[in-house]
């Protein structure tokens, strides 16, 4: 094995694992890349680390400077993963977190030093989004990577989750993957679709659920520029809602094929199930999924070990995506 | 053939505080055209000004988002549910 020079340099390069066991159709492969095989724990290290980078490059972040303050919204994943850039270079990370996110979220994100500003529970990963945005609008000195708009989450995923793809699973037919900022869906899908237009991309989504209940009108609600910018309305092939149920049921399931996986991943493998199971007869086809994390950090869920029907409702009260 | 449709709470009171209505159709679009003709509150709020679907709002037939899967022309059967959604940022970890 190399030695390597940073932990940054360990982002990346995640494998890819055939667990066509759990495909309902024995002509359709469903392969999933392993991402909390990153140092970080999950596929945001990828854009955490690209959205300091293009910060750096850009002369918003000066490396070994003193005080340089950073906020950004964030449920958990891709706070936790600035958080780690953040202690590596130097720099104070403010996240907006909503407050019914999973403990082990909160946590992680205090070892790595985070400082976390709590938005209200009951406006979900929108409110986040309003009070960071206010806050850095309040605070012109702090910068604000904002992932939900910057291209530097795409690209992250153009350069190098998409070729990663493409090269281990050149025969891939259909991409599932979750949609949140959909900066996986957009770099990976953009980089799919150039070198095979026949690739279909399938968005998995979560109920919005209570979040939706919180709106006031319909101007409260909030496509993300990263998805406008990248024309995702034309990009996608299929936009589908896996709701809580069949996420923990399939993230249990994973557990059959040596899979210790979050629930967020769980829902994807149901998409992707689903996807299989509408390829039609006599056609073949190689899925990839992404699991974008492991389950550490929902064991406080009970999502494995306690009564399904009360995972379900405790799962619908926080964001697991 | 009738097709329930799950009103959100936020456009609920252009439904007298229904959350759940019924009408027939055989696309989306029947169905939410047949909406709208009762509730005309909701006229604005579902569709934009050219009768596409308002950019903020997402319709779903069996949790399929109708955008990709034919958009108004989108068939619906006897037994589908539909949910009309604000759109909102995801989970977005």
């Amino acid at each position: 094995m190399a030695v390597f020079a940073s932990v940054l340099d360990l982002i990346g390069e995640t494998p890819i694992v055939d667990v066509s066991s759990l495909s309902p159709n024995p002509n359709v492969r469903i392969l999933a890349k392993l991402e909390g095989r990153n140092p970080g724990g999950s596929v945001k290290d990828r854009i955490a680390r690209s959205l300091i980078e293009a910060a750096e490059r850009d002369g918003l972040l000066i490396p070994g400077a003193p005080d340089q303050v950073l906020i950004e919204p964030s449920s958990g994943n891709t706070g936790i993963g600035l958080a780690m850039v953040c202690k590596l270079k130097g720099y104070h990370l403010k996240v907006v977190l909503p407050t019914n996110v999973s403990p082990e979220r909160i946590q992680l994100l205090q070892v790595w030093g985070a400082e976390i500003i709590e938005s209200p529970g009951s406006e979900g990963s929108n409110g986040a989004v309003r009070m960071a945005r206010q806050l850095a609008e309040e605070h012109p000195e702090w910068v604000f990577l904002y992932q939900y708009a910057n291209p530097a989450n795409p690209d992250a995923h153009y350069r190098t989750t998409g070729p990663e793809i493409f090269r281990d699973v050149p025969d891939i037919t259909h991409f599932v993957a979750g949609l949140g900022t959909s900066g996986t869906l957009m770099g990976v899908g953009r980089y799919l679709k150039e070198q095979n237009p026949a690739i279909q991309l399938w968005a998995i989504e979560p109920p919005a659920g209570e979040m939706v209940d919180g709106l006031r009108n319909l101007d409260d609600g909030y496509i993300p520029p990263v998805f406008t910018d990248n024309h995702g309305a034309e990009l996608l092939d299929r936009k589908t809602v896996v709701r809580p149920r069949e996420s923990l049921e399939w993230t249990r399931k994973m557990i059959d094929v040596g899979l210790f996986v979050g629930i967020s991943s769980g829902a994807i493998m149901a998409g992707a199930v689903r996807c299989a199971s509408q390829i039609p007869e006599g056609e073949s086809a190689t899925i990839v999924t992404i699991a974008c994390d492991d389950g550490w950090k929902y064991l406080s869920t009970g999502a494995w070990t306690d009564d399904l029907d009360e995972v379900v409702e405790r799962a619908k009260r926080i964001i697991y995506f | 053939m009738p097709v329930s449709i799950r009103i959100p709470t936020v456009l609920r009171p252009q439904t007298g505080g229904a959350a759940s209505v019924s009408y027939d159709g055989s696309t989306i679009g029947e169905v939410l055209n047949a909406l709208v003709a009762e509730h005309p509150g909701l006229a604005g709020q579902v569709f934009s000004g050219d009768g596409q679907l308002h950019k903020f709002v997402n319709i779903y037939v069996n949790d399929d988002d109708v955008r990709y899967t034919g958009g108004l022309d989108t068939p619906v059967k006897d037994q589908d549910e539909v949910s009309i959604l604000p759109a909102v940022a995801g989970g977005a970890n």
